[in-house]
Order: C-alpha cells, then sequence, then structure tokens
C-alpha cells in the first residue's frame, strides 16, 4: 500500500518568498506584566496596526512572484492557509490573486488546519501541477497568531507568513518534491470555536499525542516511503511553536541540532502558525546549495502532520537574491512595550 | 461615527490601490490615479500603467485629530510621495516613527489595511509607504 504522495509529473518550486512584521516584544516585557519570569522564546513579531494575515501573505507573495519571475496571469490557483483570516466569510486568496494580478483566470480558496494550513495548500498546489491540471500554482501560509493575554500561549503567539509558487520541475525550479506525506488523526489538542475570540489547549496534552507523535510518525514513514534515511538530509524544518519541541523531535529521530537551527526562526519571530514552517523552509532555501536535501514537516493542531522532502536545485543560486530574504526581515525590527502591543493587537475599546 | 459604507465605490478602485495602476497616454506621460484622458497633453489613447512604487517624500505631516475611521492608527503620518516615475502620490507612511521621516526618504509601496467599516464592513487594503528595505 503506497502511502506516499506523489504526483505523475514531477513538481518543483518555482518560487518562494517570506515576510515578518518589523514590531517585536521581548517575552521578558510579556512575563513584566504577568508576573512569569520563565520563557519559552526571546521575543516575538508583532503585526503593525494596519497588517493582517492578509497583507502579510500579500507581501509574500509578491516576493515569491519576484523570484519565480513569472506572468502572474500563468498561475491556476492561489491558496490561503491561515487560521487568522481577516474575514470570517469571503475569502482571503481573493485579494491576493487581484493584487499580485492572477484573476480573473485563476482559482482561490482559504485552507484551515491551525498551524498546517499553509503546507495543507502546498500539497494541493503540487497536485494541480502534478496532475497536469495547471502549470502554475501558489500556496501561502501567514498568521497573526492569537493567544488569550497572560496564557502562556501569549508568548509565543506571532507573526509572518510565506509564500510558494510550484510548477513542473525544470532548470527554473529552485527546489524540487521528492514526495509528500500527511499524518492526520483526531487529536483535540487545540482549538477555537466560532465567534470565540483565543484559542484553548489542552495544556500538556498538546506534547506527546499531538504534537510529537504526528510530526514523528509523519517524518518515519515520509522516510521510509522513499527509502532514505535522517543522514540523507542535510535541513531539517519542523514545526515550531517554541524553541524546544522541534530540538526535541530532532533528538528523537537523531537529527543534529545544526541541521535544524537555520529553519528555526521561532525565539525571534515567535509561532507564525501556518506560516512557521514555510518561513523556515524560505530561511533554508535563502542559504542552501544545489543538491541540499530539506525533511520539512508541519504540524496543525486538531491534529495532523504534512511532511515533505525537498532537494535543492542550481537555480537557487541566481534566484534567491531577486526578493529579500528571512533574515532581512528577522533583522528589521523595532521593539515595543505591551501598551504598544496591546494598541497594535487591537486591545482597546475606542 | 464612521461614513457609510459604500461597497461599489471602493470596489471600483480595488486594483488601482493594490497595485498601483495608473495611466500612460501615447505620448508616454504617466499620472496616477488612472484616467481616460492624459491631464498633461488631453490625449484620449490612454492605457493602464503599473508603478514600481518606489519613490521619495516630497513633505508630510502627522495626522493627530484623524477623520472617523481612522481614529485607532493615530498619530499616522500622510505624505506627498513622488513616484520614481514622476507622478505625486497622497499616500500614508507606515512602518515609520514620525521623528524618522525626512524629506527625500526612500520609500517603497506596500498593500496594508487603511479602513475598516465598523466590526461588520468590509476592510479596505490599499497602497501606503514604508522606508525601503535595507
Amino acid at each position: 500500500m503506497r502511502k506516499l504522495l506523489k504526483p505523475k509529473r514531477e513538481v518543483g518550486i518555482v518560487g518562494y518568498g517570506a515576510y515578518v512584521p518589523m514590531y517585536r516584544i521581548k517575552a521578558e516585557e510579556i512575563g513584566r506584566v504577568w508576573g512569569v519570569s520563565s520563557f519559552p522564546i526571546e521575543e516575538k513579531a508583532v503585526p503593525g496596526l494596519d497588517e493582517d494575515a492578509l497583507t502579510i501573505g500579500l507581501e509574500a507573495a509578491r516576493n515569491a512572484l519576484k523570484r519565480a519571475g513569472i506572468d502572474p496571469k500563468l498561475i491556476r490557483a492561489v491558496w490561503f492557509g491561515s487560521e487568522s483570516k481577516p474575514y470570517a466569510v469571503k475569502p482571503t486568496g481573493t485579494v491576493i490573486a487581484e493584487a499580485i494580478g492572477a484573476t480573473p483566470d485563476v482559482s482561490t480558496a482559504d485552507f484551515e488546519f491551525a498551524c498546517k494550513a499553509g503546507t495543507e495548500a502546498l500539497q494541493t498546489a503540487i497536485s494541480f501541477v502534478g496532475s497536469e491540471m495547471a502549470d502554475y500554482a501558489m500556496a501561502i501560509g501567514a498568521d497573526t497568531a492569537q493567544g488569550r493575554p497572560g496564557d502562556h500561549l501569549e508568548f509565543t503567539a506571532g507573526a509572518g507568513g510565506a509564500a510558494f509558487i510550484v510548477g513542473p520541475k525544470s532548470s527554473e525550479t529552485v527546489a524540487y518534491f521528492e514526495g509528500s506525506y500527511s499524518y492526520v488523526t483526531d487529536t483535540p489538542d487545540f482549538w477555537r470555536r466560532q465567534h470565540e475570540h483565543y484559542p484553548r489547549h489542552g495544556n500538556r496534552f498538546t506534547g506527546e499525542p499531538a504534537y510529537f507523535h504526528h510530526i514523528i510518525n509523519a517524518a518515519k514513514t515520509l522516510m521510509e516511503e522513499l527509502g532514505l534515511t535522517v543522514n540523507d538530509f542535510d535541513y531539517a524544518v519542523f514545526h515550531q511553536p517554541n524553541v524546544k519541541f522541534p530540538l526535541t523531535v530532532a533528538k528523537i529521530l537523531g537529527i543534529p541540532k545544526e541541521k535544524v537551527l537555520p529553519g528555526l526562526l521561532t525565539g525571534k519571530i515567535g509561532n507564525t502558525y501556518s506560516g512557521a514552517t514555510m518561513v523556515g523552509v524560505s530561511a533554508v532555501l535563502d542559504i542552501a546549495k544545489p543538491g541540499d536535501r530539506i525533511l520539512w514537516v508541519s504540524f496543525g493542531s486538531g491534529a495532523g502532520s504534512d511532511a515533505f522532502s525537498v532537494v535543492v536545485q542550481d537555480a537557487i543560486e541566481e534566484k534567491r537574491d531577486l526578493a529579500p530574504k528571512v533574515k532581512d526581515y528577522v533583522e528589521r525590527k523595532k521593539y515595543i512595550d505591551y501598551a504598544l502591543y496591546a494598541k497594535a493587537r487591537r486591545k482597546f475599546i475606542l | 461615527m464612521a461614513r457609510p459604507m459604500q461597497v461599489s465605490r471602493y470596489w471600483r478602485h480595488f486594483r488601482e490601490k493594490y497595485r498601483l495602476i495608473g495611466g500612460k497616454c501615447e505620448n508616454g506621460h504617466v499620472f496616477f490615479p488612472y484616467r481616460p484622458v492624459c491631464p498633461v497633453c488631453g490625449s484620449k489613447n490612454v492605457e493602464e500603467y503599473e508603478f514600481s512604487g518606489k519613490g521619495k517624500v516630497l513633505t508630510w505631516t502627522i495626522v493627530r485629530n484623524p477623520p472617523s475611521g481612522f481614529e485607532y492608527y493615530k498619530p499616522y503620518p500622510l505624505a506627498l510621495v513622488q513616484l520614481e516615475e514622476g507622478p505625486v502620490v497622497l499616500a500614508q507612511l507606515t512602518d515609520v516613527d514620525p521623528e524618522e521621516i525626512h524629506e527625500g526618504m526612500e520609500v517603497e509601496a506596500v498593500t496594508r489595511k487603511v479602513r475598516e467599516f465598523e466590526e461588520d464592513g468590509i476592510i479596505l487594503y490599499a497602497y501606503k509607504f514604508r522606508p525601503v528595505l535595507k
């Protein structure tokens, strides 16, 4: 029984792009307000007052388009994954597709699966191109994550996103997909009910049976199906709700820390939810060499993981400088205090 | 209280507001926003023209008593930006503190949330300018 998801036509990444807002709040500043003194990360990105998951996804999409160098009219799908969509009903993808000039010959939809909505959109985009239904499709993952003030999630709920344009594997693709795999069970580790402002989580229940179980099974099955071992990978990007979890996964799988750190950004920007592994993989593509192989495993609460094996190609060398890199955004920062953060997150009633 | 939302009025300009699309006439004059007649020479042979989004701040002010619908953003900078292609655009600056703004500051267009019509209305996205990255 084949479990690997692999289309007949080989598919690669034509362009990728990321975006992270410039505002940062230090974890200790959040801790000052709520009387907490140990933190899962150093600081996190906060969206500006005029930013939301759509504007974040849009800048990432424009960066992906710069690297792809294709006419946006050739893009047949703009799929957007997020759990912080600006509208409850009205697709975010329509605005992004219009803004990048991809309308009207295009399919759009918003995907939701907690933190893995972006990779879910990507897997769908791969199938769209792999089946030859279309030549180009875009998948975006972006979030302005919500955390209840005072809850420990507030320390990590960040903002950022990334976009990938996939197309048939060629000398124009910066990397190609060897295959992907999805591992999903019904595990209620984290959720947000309709009309609620903040999500709830199962505290300790979010670790072992949810995050670790799904990521490790997804990674192992993908490698078995592809006949690869951890030693075949030069980089690994795991979902990063904090800094500790992805490093623990690497340890369990026997992957050295050095292969994980280049794509581990949570300590500096927080957990960007649907954007998390996509921003991480973008950061790896910013520095990877042709021939490098990347293990990429997302996790979405609820719960499931999407795993991909990606091999970097020659075109990365000429395309990576065509748009700002993840590092450019991570290093562009302005610290704000809790009062400005509360304003940016619109906690005041005017 | 915010003014009543006029969806059609905003929808008509989505493309030019998201992508900074103006016009270019047969004699090479470029202008923003788009008009069917060239404001320079009167030519009616006008095509759409997408600007690069790069420009410089000519002058600016800080809005501290904003019109309704913009209260949450105050204080915010409003500037005249000269695009590298020539036209001058009135727009908000973003990702910048008032004291960092100066004449000639190099800026680039981004698409941001400009206005929300109450809690249940449409969200208006449009161009703003920020200091160029790096």
